[in-house]
């Protein structure tokens, strides 16, 4: 009897990967999914944090994916091992701080030893010739396939027929004859298919779905590498990146400042790790100081935190400022004025 | 028997479903495990992710600013 095939597909939760399984799964092949967590995912955290966003239909459109298929869905922590991605990337970064190629290739490879370890044969990803100017070229793709040690067991579905066979077309696992020969970035051959399936309703990120492809976060990453001396993060710095303004006022400490009520019970979150300042004379927001201050240091950034509350016309506002080890102070000050706030110190 | 607790709170999406799958590996089909969450995210992904993995999902509340799923770990785990 012949065996089940089985092979993993790659979920990110948009259209490419979710069409890519469907075209593998109706060949009779099992399919599961594997979704990596980076730290840096688009989708979820700015939802869960941001009070105004809470309105709109939250959902995971990986687990989303997952279910329209009717498959397993693995997810992968993999923020640790992830670093050495995003600090050191062999082939360097996009028009960001994105590391395509190499976060790819770490994938494909986590992917590849993954099917090793459960017993199935092959992997799967949206990947489309031409889609991506990083990762997806002509030339790059090859490289994905042999840098992470997948080889011919790495199947892209939907641009198979534009690359050499693989090792489940040449066994006959799978029909070269039924994978597609998309190429470019146009998106209506996708969309044509995920007609043809009956799918709706799928996401489409504009840009991917990973923080580092944006220009402002990029701005911030690289201004926390230069401020501490050295290109390194922890979890919490990713997550503080995507939330309120952040100013540098000087150069050995930035303001992080909420914007609204979600961001501001989120930073509350972060009072034992950074001294922090909240008015109470007025309604305003929630600060945190990342860096090491002294006295004036806290002085300037309430005078700035001031400015941004419902006081910022007022003589004086007050504001509780709470010490690493919990105790508090009052300070009153004089808000900032508009002219008074440089450009330059807003990331 | 006491469920076994997993405590997910300050985290966010998809960490409280990453914590559940993990601890759910470890136990034998029939436990019960209840996620405590701060993300309200994790009211529709836990389930969604106990749809497709085969457990079953026991109950979902709010306690607060708390969100608690309970799920029985399946066969197939």
């Amino acid at each position: 009897m012949t065996r089940q095939r089985k092979a993993v597909a790659l979920i990110s939760g948009g259209l490419d990967s979710l069409l890519a399984a469907k075209v593998i799964q109706q060949q009779g092949i099992h399919v599961e999914g594997i979704n990596f967590f980076t730290g840096f995912c688009v989708e979820g955290h700015t939802h869960a944090i941001r009070q105004k966003d809470r309105s709109r239909v939250k959902r995971n459109n990986a687990l989303w994916v997952a279910e329209q298929l009717g498959i397993k869905l693995h997810i992968v922590d993999i923020v640790e091992e992830y670093k050495d991605i995003v600090l050191n990337p062999k082939h360097g970064y996009g028009a960001n701080l994105n590391p395509c190629l190499d976060c790819k290739i770490f994938m494909v490879k986590k992917a590849h030893e993954w099917i090793a370890e459960n017993g199935f044969d092959f992997i799967i990803t949206g990947e489309v010739v031409g889609q991506r100017p990083m990762s997806q070229r002509k030339d790059t793709m090859p490289v994905v396939a042999r840098e992470s040690g997948a080889e011919d067991r790495l199947v892209r579905p939907l641009s198979g027929r534009n690359l050499p066979a693989t090792l489940p077309e040449r066994e006959g696992w799978i029909s070269r004859d039924q994978l597609y020969g998309f190429n470019g970035r146009s998106r209506k051959p996708q969309m044509a298919l995920a007609e043809q399936f009956g799918l709706e309703d799928y996401a489409q990120p504009a840009g991917g779905c990973c923080f580092l492809t944006d220009a402002q976060y990029a701005v911030k990453l690289a201004d926390l590498w230069q401020a501490r001396g050295e290109k390194q993060y922890e979890m919490d710095d990713i997550m503080l990146l995507k939330v309120g303004r952040h100013l540098r006022l000087r150069p050995h400490f930035k303001v992080i400042i909420s914007r609204e009520e979600g961001e501001g019970n989120f930073l509350q979150g972060y009072r034992k790790q950074y001294v922090s300042l909240l008015t109470t004379s007025h309604a305003g927001p929630l600060a945190l100081l990342d860096g090491t201050v002294d006295d004036d240091d806290i002085a300037l950034a309430a005078r700035l935190v001031a400015r941004f509350s419902q006081g910022k016309q007022a003589e004086r506002v007050e504001l509780t400022v709470t010490a690493l080890d919990g105790s508090q102070q009052q300070l009153s000050v004089k808000p900032l004025t508009a002219e008074e706030i440089p450009q330059e110190w807003y990331i | 028997m006491s469920p076994v607790i997993v405590d997910a709170r300050r985290l966010l999406c998809p960490m409280p479903v990453i914590r559940v799958q993990n601890r759910v590996k470890e136990l034998p089909p029939g436990t019960r495990v209840e996620a405590i969450c701060t993300d309200p995210g994790a009211l529709s992904d836990i389930p969604a992710w106990c749809r497709i993995n085969g457990h079953k999902l026991i109950e979902t509340r709010t306690e607060g600013n708390e969100y608690i799923i309970v799920v029985e770990v399946g066969e197939e785990s």
